[in-house]
């Protein structure tokens, strides 16, 4: 990659004087200037920082990212993920790569849909206080304090609805009083209920014998010794289940079920 | 930023057209597909792939002569990190039964399949373990799992008529077979796929499939995969994570098996050898390479570690001439450019429109066929929109999805992307995106067989870094498939090879002298290190005052 194109920063916009505008960010304390349009993530790359720690997928998805930010005369403290969020004239900002979080280990087989076995393995569930502060510091706008109450009424279908999006980024853990470890709480609630609340797909254990029954795999194995103009007539005489048919729709052609 | 001036004004001539493009949507009119002759020559003139400019042919290795993009040959005409003399050998600092190096989606589903086949594994990370594109993937995972009206046959096809016919039939027939299975595995691990009420599987269309067969969870698939196999192997006691260590270098034996490999801890700088009875290359791809200057929707580790380390080995490459440009990335607003927007917008019912609020394309053709498309209309066709920021883009128009499928429909399906836009001041499900082909995905890699082994024993692959699975173009939701199918043979096999046929011998960093030694032969002599482990977006101004770093 050739440093002149900078794919990333994609800085095109020019002043008359042919200068970026560029406006002054506190990182950590220590004042830099950065073009004002950039997320905090590419200022700080504009700056000179070369991220190990706080830098993931750049796409607002993987939680390596979370900031905390305070603005002039303002006594609130703001959070973002870096990748996603705009520089503002005189932010002051720090990155919380990582924060330490109490995880249960446990027999996920085992587990039955009995919300005890969650309060067992995370007994400081009930430490919460209900300060509203975990939902405050969540970037992706989860109501982390309901996830928590729903917990606690044993609704874990709830939880886990609640906390769908949830990036683990570690920001609501950061600011519990109660000590609590959220999202580990909330990505046990939800695999409970993936795998043991909704009901399994019912077609799946067909599928998976149909995938291996002799007949399939001798068609299959036919199609795989065929040459290219076979696999081209087959290709293009494919019946295309249209967009906007039910679930339940057949095919006219069943030459390959 | 909310869209102002002139893309402001242009969503008013896509609103105009929209309510006949939905009468026709609703009868079931469609764009016409193009014919292959048509889908090769828009490839031909238009996909980057075909830009003769944009590649080179190798001077050294296993694949000499074989033509890829200068950003991939920059990486392989290269040296390595470290000078094999400095590398003390005879002190082994961790021993293990299965190296895995690489935590996204393969390394984890191997680590998980090799742990229960009886292995001690040590799974060695860039970044922190789940930093990996697997964690990005939007749109599904494909399987025929509906048997009434879809089979491995047609899933087959599908697959390989993407992929130009030139896949690897073994590898597709894994590939489709094992489908059923690895979504079964995945419901029994927890991870909430997008339901009826009765449990049976939603399903779209994704582009290149005659059947609805991408299963999904919201628009966060990859996510919700990752976070829960992640949450396993974090219960399992003989997988060691060790996180912020690429490895930089394969170790071999003097028998020319696979011994293991070379770490470095990014944060101490410091190498440590692991000694493994066999090791499985997960390191996934390429985009932070910007081949040909594209941007990416790849996450920040993407710089094809793996393909260097596996090359310096002996390994071959597949299909590495072809990378894929996912059709519809995001190109304004400018500071989120190259996400992802994942296909499945298409499959629920956007259309994709120029300048004039026309179709152009279908939108379900594969997606070096439909990226192609998309630059011709910007680029030779003078139909591009404007972004206001000095791009081209095309419209993706979401707001037809609420239209179609109920109001809230694109605020419930699409949460992820949804928040991006929110932030940015854009509702999605009442304006717009404006796209444009972002480089998303390796199509060939390292070459393996449908064991997931290699050339040199002992080493195993799977995932993104593998070539010939998806030829030369892979389908939606063929990539976490792929990953997990792949991962799964290579954890079971790596464990089984570690217990049964591993041989222990001396070991030996021979092979990257022998390359450095064709790289002078060559005539090739350059400062380039690779892996580059972590691409760089300093500011070139700030570089030039950066006199003694990196």
């Amino acid at each position: 990659m050739k440093a002149e194109d900078n794919q990333e920063t994609g800085l095109k916009e020019k002043t008359e004087t042919g200068k970026l505008k560029l406006i002054p960010i506190y990182v950590m304390g220590k004042r830099y200037q950065v073009p004002h349009a950039l997320t905090i993530m590419k200022a700080l790359e504009y700056a000179g920082y070369r991220f190990i720690r706080g830098c993931g997928c750049r796409g607002g998805i993987c939680g390596a990212c979370a900031t905390v930010y305070r603005k002039p005369g303002d006594y609130h403290l703001y959070v973002g993920l870096a990748c996603q969020t705009v520089v503002e004239p005189d932010m002051y900002l720090t990155q919380i790569p990582f924060y330490p979080a109490n995880r249960a280990h446990y027999d996920f087989a085992q587990l039955t849909v009995e919300p005890e076995e969650i309060f067992k393995l995370y007994p400081e569930v009930f430490r919460c206080i209900a300060c509203n502060s975990c939902t405050k510091a969540c970037p992706m706008d989860i109501p982390m304090m309901d996830v928590i109450s729903a917990v606690k009424q044993g609704a874990i279908a709830r939880a886990a609805g609640l906390s769908f999006s949830c990036i683990q980024c570690g920001l609501c853990v950061s600011r519990c009083m109660g000590e609590l470890p959220q999202y580990h709480i909330a990505q046990l609630a939800r695999r409970i209920h993936g795998s043991k609340l909704i009901p399994r797909a019912p077609h799946l254990t067909a599928a998976m014998t149909a995938a291996k029954d002799e007949k399939c795999q001798k068609m299959l194995g036919g199609l795989m010794k065929s040459d290219i103009r076979q696999l081209i007539t087959s290709y293009n005489s494919r019946e295309i289940e249209p967009e906007m048919a039910a679930d339940d729709w057949t095919p006219a052609n069943c030459d390959y079920l | 930023m909310p869209y102002t001036g002139e893309p402001k004004k242009l969503i008013s001539v896509v609103e105009k057209t929209r309510s006949e493009r939905l009468s026709r949507k609703r009868k079931g009119e469609e764009f016409p597909l193009m014919s292959l002759e048509e889908r090769a020559a828009i490839l031909q003139k238009f996909h980057p792939d075909h830009k003769e400019e944009g590649r080179r042919e190798l001077k050294v290795g296993a694949s000499k002569g074989y033509s890829i993009a200068h950003e991939f040959a920059d990486l392989l005409e290269a040296r390595s990190r470290v000078a094999p003399d400095l590398v003390d050998l005879s002190n082994v600092d961790m021993e293990t039964d299965v190296l895995i190096v690489g935590g996204g989606g393969a390394g984890t589903a191997a680590a998980l399949l090799a742990e229960e086949h009886g292995a001690k594994v040590i799974l060695a990370t860039k970044l922190r373990h789940g930093d990996a594109n697997t964690m990005m993937a939007e749109g599904g995972i494909q399987s025929a799992t509906k048997r009434e009206k879809d089979s491995i046959c047609l899933h087959y096809l599908d697959t390989i008529g993407g992929g130009h016919f030139k896949n690897e039939p073994g590898l597709v027939a894994n590939l489709v077979t094992e489908g059923p299975g690895v979504l079964s595995w995945l419901e029994n691990l927890g991870v909430a796929f997008s339901k009826f009420p009765d449990g049976r599987l939603r399903s779209l269309h994704g582009g290149g499939t005659s059947r609805r067969r991408l299963h999904f969870c919201g628009d966060i698939t990859g996510i919700e995969i990752m976070r829960t196999i992640r949450d396993e192997a974090r219960n399992r006691q003989n997988i060691n994570v060790l996180e912020f260590s690429p490895a930089v270098e394969l170790v071999l034996n003097a028998h020319g098996h696979c011994a293991g490999a070379l770490l470095y801890n990014l944060e101490t700088e410091e190498y440590i050898l692991v000694k493994a009875k066999a090791t499985i290359i997960t390191t996934g791809g390429c985009g932070r390479l910007h081949v040909q200057g594209y941007m990416t929707t790849n996450h920040y580790g993407a710089t094809a570690d793996g393909i260097v380390l596996g090359y310096r080995a002996g390994l071959q490459l597949k299909f590495l001439h072809t990378v894929q440009y996912h059709p519809t990335g995001i190109v304004f607003p400018e500071q989120v450019g190259g996400l992802l927007v994942t296909e499945k917008f298409r499959g629920a019912g956007a259309n994709v429109l120029n300048i004039n609020g026309e179709q152009f394309v279908n939108e379900k053709e594969p997606r070096d066929v439909e990226s192609a498309a998309i630059i011709r209309e910007c680029l030779e066709r003078g139909k591009g929109v404007p972004t206001g920021t000095g791009k081209l883009g095309v419209w993706l128009d979401s707001p037809m999805i609420d239209i179609l499928l109920g109001e809230g429909t694109v605020e419930r399906d699409f949460p992820g992307k949804y928040i991006v836009y929110k932030r940015f001041g854009i509702d999605i499900s009442r304006e717009p995106m404006l796209v444009y082909p972002t480089l998303h995905y390796q199509n060939g890699g390292l070459e393996f067989n449908d064991r997931s082994e290699t050339t040199v024993p002992g080493l195993f692959l799977a995932g993104e870094v593998s070539g010939g699975v998806h030829g030369e173009n892979r389908l939606v939701g063929n990539s976490l498939l792929d990953v997990l199918v792949f991962a799964r043979i290579a954890g079971k096999n790596a464990a089984n090879y570690a217990r049964d046929k591993a041989r222990d011998g001396q070991m030996t960093l021979e092979h990257v002298r022998f390359y450095h030694k064709e790289l002078e032969e060559a005539g090739i002599a350059t400062d380039r290190i690779a892996p580059i482990l972590l691409p760089d977006y300093t500011d070139p101004e700030v570089r030039k005052r950066q006199l003694t770093a990196h």
